[in-house]
């Protein structure tokens, strides 16, 4: 039973981090974050459905379109829904991305209808043995792509002049500019990246539940919980975070009942919170006065 | 989009629409009083978007259906019936809303429900209290009908849980010869209704069961929640869930490679299930009340034909899903007429006695002899449960 339930902790863990990953990437160039990750998730299933599937677009083609969408999506919901707030000082944004989420949702179900699709996926289809377990090949992707994904984010932010320029924004908006970095550029790419990361948990899950217009909210608040585990601060944290929250929600169901899984994740989430504040890999922020 | 909408004509011609304008105009100057006497309106309150919309859509049709009948023949009581749907976004608390709003200010003689039943019970104690009508055409909660009011306004023409967990009982240990069912419930007041029902179904036969797992519909993968069945040496797996969950379940245990019956209750019905659950949905038998496919009664051709006239996109029996819906509808809607004749007025308490005062009725699920009784407001019962699956995504009776 433990390389079962693991392999769908790891699976679903990834997703949430992945997501997670676009909290974290806005928060760390703008101190804002987009609350409306679910519904972006939920916007890259749906186009990458209505390319795939309704245009009959082949998916090499399909998905980077779908993902295409997203980083537009991610510009408009930073113009829209965020810059406008925090240029007057106000923390509006935060609800104006809850809203925008709202918006998108009811506007998909007009669009793309009522009911719950299938997105199919020749990785979602014939279960392999692993570990003496059953497991679609997706579930095994998914960790390996959001793994990439934060390494990759993580070399990005240490190691690149793009990334000192995301880190430059954050903390020295003033002297960034006066070195020539577009910090509006730099804040709109990363909610662009960060509606991306959305995209790319939405393509992969659907495979593996479905396609709809409420399919993101519960996961956008999963993942908004690993983001605060892990440290919202830490690429890795976030990732590390959201791979133990799926196999913590995972062990739970299996080892206690369906019943208490809500009850056990969350209660760890508000206990790692009352003890370590700024989440299991965050770090404090320092402000020099 | 407006999903608050009126439903009393159907295909206007040109000239038609002109007559109508003209109508409008006129009703326009008419005093308001007198134009709240000209129909006799219908309310309905049911899932008109999100997942489950395509329940209400149901609804929608069958009523309609039946609307454009009984109005073709004069109406009753002298009055068209006008049908008013409000959409309860599968939120008990907006339903029960919507039920104020239209009892107040619509003064609708009558209250349908929807699909779901957390709904509906957030409306039964309303209805009581304002002694107004209700009728279920899909919701199977138990407590739905026998809520312990006195006097008691709800009605339904649908399955019952507690009376389909006894079928879905019989079926399992008689076809499958199950000796340890695992019971795995959608994690609502639904699933607790049929949690109750199939326990009391189980003891009465002096089963055991192999444990209750509950699911969410956001569930990806429920491998873990079947994995403690299978430990536990389920035989038979009694599900209830709407479609997404049950897609679910189907998908794990595709991926457990585990070919354990399933006996299901109706909500794989509601959708794109065929789709969804992946290559073993097609094995999973579920509970109706009715279906078009297979031989059909002159009644029910005629329904069919109706249906294919005010629905266009209707082009075979395979296209009318989920047929519970609609046939429960259609045939609540018509004994309702009968009870508002009965009644000579639109008194809610009359209402209900002209309930009681139907003697028979040729409907399309079944000849109904006096569906309602002051003991009895379930109009179907056991007798009239059809156990069926989903072949090339048309629904199939089994047996």
């Amino acid at each position: 039973m433990i390389a079962s339930t693991l392999i769908t902790g790891l699976g679903l863990g990834a997703m949430y981090g992945l997501l997670a990953l676009g909290f974290h990437i806005t928060y760390a160039v703008s101190k804002t974050v987009n609350f409306s990750q679910g519904a972006s998730m939920m916007f890259g299933a749906v186009m990458g459905y209505t390319f795939s599937v309704t245009l009959g677009w082949p998916v090499l083609l399909a998905f980077p379109a779908a993902l295409g969408c997203c980083a537009i999506l991610g510009l408009a919901i930073e113009f829209f829904l965020v810059r406008p707030f925090v240029a007057r000082g106000s923390e509006a944004w935060l609800m104006a991305t809850v809203a925008g989420g709202i918006v998108l949702e009811n506007m998909v179900l007009f669009t793309f209808g009522k009911e719950p699709r299938n997105l199919p996926s020749v990785l979602a289809q014939e279960p392999i043995s692993l570990f003496g377990a059953g497991a679609y090949p997706l579930q095994i992707v998914i960790p390996v792509v959001g793994i990439t994904i934060a390494f990759a984010l993580t070399w990005l932010q240490r190691s690149t002049r793009a990334g000192q320029a995301m880190l430059a924004t954050v903390q020295r908006p003033e002297a960034a500019q006066l070195v020539g970095v577009d910090t509006r550029a730099v804040i709109a790419i990363a909610f662009a990246i960060s509606a991306v990361f959305a995209g790319i948990a939405g393509l992969l899950i659907a495979p593996l539940f479905n396609v709809s217009a409420s399919m993101g909210t519960i996961f956008g608040i999963k993942a908004f919980a690993a983001a605060i585990l892990g440290g919202i601060s830490s690429a890795w944290g976030v990732m590390i975070a959201g791979l133990l929250y799926g196999c913590i929600e995972a062990l739970t169901t299996a080892y206690l009942g369906s019943g208490y899984t809500q009850i056990v994740s969350f209660s760890l989430v508000i206990l790692v919170l009352a003890t370590v504040p700024n989440g299991l890999f965050g770090r404090a922020a320092v402000n020099k006065v | 989009m407006n999903l608050n909408t009126r439903y009393t004509l159907r295909h206007l011609a040109a000239r038609e629409v002109i007559a109508a304008a003209g109508v409008m105009i006129l009703s326009l100057l008419a005093p308001i009083q007198a134009s709240a006497q000209e129909t006799i309106k219908i309310g309905l309150i049911a899932s008109l978007s999100g997942p489950s919309s395509k329940s209400g859509e149901a609804i929608t049709r069958g009523m309609t259906l039946a609307i454009e009948e009984i109005n073709a023949e004069g109406g009753v009581l002298g009055k068209p019936l006008e049908l008013l749907r409000r959409d309860d976004e599968n939120n008990p608390g907006k339903g029960l809303t919507a039920a104020r709003e239209l009892i107040q200010r619509e003064k609708v003689a009558v209250l349908f429900g929807g699909l779901q039943t957390p709904v509906s019970l957030a409306i039964v104690p309303y209805v009581n209290q304002v002694k107004r009508p209700f009728m279920g055409p899909w919701a199977a909660g138990t407590p739905i009908t026998q809520n312990g009011a006195d006097p008691n306004f709800v009605f339904r023409v649908s399955a019952v849980d507690e009376l389909v967990d006894v079928a879905l009982v019989d079926r399992a240990v008689t076809v499958h010869g199950s000796k340890n069912p695992g019971l795995v419930l959608i994690n609502n007041p639904w699933g607790e209704s049929n949690e109750r029902g199939l326990l009391a179904a189980l003891e009465s036969k002096g089963l055991p069961h192999a444990g209750i797992e509950k699911i969410e519909a956001s569930d990806v993968d429920v491998v873990p929640q079947l994995t403690r069945l299978r430990e536990a040496g389920a035989d038979t797996l009694f599900m209830v869930a709407n479609v997404g969950p049950s897609a679910q379940v189907m998908k794990s245990l595709e991926r457990m490679d585990w070919n354990v019956p399933v006996v299901s209750h109706w909500g794989p019905a509601g959708g794109r299930f065929s789709e969804l659950g992946g290559p073993r949905a097609e094995t999973v038998e579920m509970i109706q009340t009715f279906t078009f496919s297979g031989t059909q009664t002159e009644k029910g051709e005629a329904v069919l034909a109706g249906l294919q006239n005010l629905f266009p996109e209707i082009e075979t029996a395979a296209d009318v899903t989920p047929a519970v819906g609609i046939a429960n509808a259609y045939d609540a809607m018509h004994l309702t007429a009968l009870a508002i004749e009965n009644a000579g007025s639109t008194a809610g308490e009359a209402i209900r006695e002209g309930y009681y005062a139907i003697e028979s009725y040729d409907g399309l699920v079944k000849r109904y002899q006096q569906p309602f009784t002051p003991d009895n407001h379930d109009a179907l019962g056991p007798d009239d449960y059809v156990f069926t699956n989903f072949v090339a995504g048309e629904i199939i009776p089994i047996d």
